[in-house]
């Protein structure tokens, strides 16, 4: 029953999505809106269950003083630390009049927002920057016919996509030549195989849907035998 | 001087290429941490160079112009900001630059998010925007002339449901306040209701869940911002029409601050950006020059044609 009634769950919410598309009227337009719900019910969930795997993962590595477990403390008192301020700053504006929310501007929620999260992603972020300029130099070789070809158009795009190459050729001629170029680039070639990858995660994504709606592939309820 | 200076540093650096294909010709490549401070100074200096250089508009952002300009005072446009602090380099000049435009011509905004992050970004660019003089002219008030629904857990398929209806996955906004006591929302109940839709989207669920469910199934008009990564992915459903325009990346933020006469900081940031792709392109050229060289030096030690 474990695994046959997740099973079932998955069939029916399955067939309702898929049919619902084709004959949106009642009764399957209405079944298609209740799981829609339930998605987000059990999504709002899954970040609980988040929360708990960060904590699990991070105590076990205190616990057992794995490689770099004094940074699983820094891991706990970040992920308390704003749970604290933005429940304070959430009940305080409820409170006060006029009302403002937890994420408004001023409050204590919005000062760790902006000044450590936006930080702290953003240097990671940044930091490809550094990785792309070390490859190119290191890497981005034109061995063969379709490394030299990625490289071309990269090079074209790259130059197109701001205002460089157009810059240089504007000493000849007034048309921005690079950017049309880019522009073409991505219009057409790119569209042509962005979309040939499309239509091949689409097929893909419809033969695992059947086989998950017909019951053959089982490993989305676990357990193994 | 700071101008003077950094391009003073930036010719240098230039300059100094030449030696850098001189010691990888010669076998001797340059360390990890030298290229690593070539585009460090390439991005940081322009930054303080008070130059704008000149930006052709493509027809993707010129496409989404000619659309949000034909749109009448009182107009109806769900902003779904679906983003986070590290694409909002990118994403939030073009959101500030929306914004503003809605402002000043009197479209009314209703902002969600698909991501968490997004009605933070989006918070901040309604400071922005309020910052800007003209903005400031007129008085907007919330509930009136913006609503900010907050967060929905449930990707696409919040796209899905607010198909039946906005109050189902809104039942109040970011203040708590009920979905039937907010003025704007007066007479919204789905998409049928709204005149416009733009997404600011950095991945997923972003701009590709809008087109499949908001255009496709609801027939919604629909105008996007996206990173550059990104631009390749939806460039599809602007060929096709799905999409009305497209704003890609930092060149997109650019041109849609110069079509709407807005001076944000994409175009500061462009100059920095173009910088970058040029030492890029540098390293690129200087590595197959160097590959090639070597390869035929391997293949002919002693020298001989």
């Amino acid at each position: 029953m474990r695994r046959e009634v997740p099973v079932l769950i998955t069939s029916i919410a399955g067939l309702v999505f898929a049919i619902s598309y084709f004959i949106p009227h009642t009764p399957f337009g209405r079944a298609e809106s209740i799981f829609g719900d339930w998605v987000s019910i059990v999504q709002a969930f899954a970040i609980w269950l988040g929360v708990l795997n960060l904590l699990k993962v991070s105590l076990e590595k205190i616990f057992r003083k794995s490689e770099g477990w004094p940074y699983s403390y820094l891991i706990i008192a970040s992920l308390f630390g704003t749970l604290i301020v933005g429940f304070y700053s959430g009940f305080s504006g409820i409170n006060a009049t006029p009302q403002y929310t937890y994420s408004d501007t001023g409050t204590g929620f919005d000062w760790v927002y902006q000044n450590i999260y936006t930080a702290l992603t953003s240097t990671m972020f940044s930091m490809l920057a550094f990785f792309v300029g070390s490859a190119s130099y290191r890497a981005f070789r034109a061995r063969n016919i379709q490394a030299t070809l990625l490289l071309i158009s990269g090079f074209l795009v790259m130059g197109g996509r701001v205002p460089l190459l157009d810059r240089i050729s504007s000493i000849f001629t007034e048309t921005p030549i690079f950017s049309n170029l880019a522009n073409w680039i991505m219009n057409y070639p790119n569209s042509a195989g962005q979309r040939a990858i499309l239509i091949g995660i689409a097929l893909g994504i419809m033969s695992s849907s059947l086989r998950v709606i017909l019951g053959i592939e089982r490993s989305h309820v676990g357990g193994g035998n | 001087m700071l101008n003077t200076l950094a391009i003073i540093i930036l010719s240098l650096m230039g300059a100094s290429l030449i030696y850098v294909l001189y010691r990888t010709i010669d076998g001797r490549p340059v360390e990890r941490r030298i290229v690593f401070a070539y585009i460090g100074l390439a991005v940081m200096l322009p930054l303080m160079m008070k130059v704008t250089p000149p930006l052709p508009i493509t027809t993707d952002v010129q496409k989404l112009y000619e659309h949000i300009v034909k749109l009448p005072p009182g107009s109806k446009v769900l902003c779904a900001f679906d983003f986070d602090p590290p694409s909002a380099p990118e994403l939030q000049p073009m959101a500030v630059a929306f914004v503003k435009y809605a402002f000043k011509h009197d479209l009314k905004l209703i902002i969600m998010g698909l991501w968490p992050q997004g009605p933070q970004q989006a918070n901040m660019a309604l400071q922005e925007a309020f910052r800007d003089s003209l903005v400031a002219v007129k008085p907007h008030e919330e509930g009136i002339d913006w609503v900010n629904l907050g967060f929905q857990s449930g990707n696409e398929f919040v796209i899905l449901s607010m198909g039946d209806g906005f109050k189902r996955m809104f039942p109040r906004d970011t203040r708590l306040i009920p979905y039937d006591s907010i003025p704007i929302l007066k007479n919204v109940v789905n998409f049928s209701n709204i005149d416009f839709i733009m997404n600011f989207g950095a991945g997923y669920p972003g701009t590709r869940e809008w087109v499949q469910i908001g255009v496709d199934r609801y027939k919604s008009d629909l105008g996007a911002g996206t990173t550059a990564v990104q631009a390749t992915e939806v460039y599809p459903y602007l060929s096709s029409g799905q999409l009305v325009g497209l704003l890609g990346g930092m060149s997109g933020a650019a041109e849609f601050e110069k079509v709407l006469a807005e001076k944000g900081k994409a175009s500061t940031f462009i100059l920095a950006q173009m910088f970058g792709h040029a030492t890029v392109m540098a390293f690129v050229i200087i590595g197959n020059v160097a590959f090639f060289v070597l390869g035929r030096k391997k293949k002919n030690p002693e020298g001989n044609n």
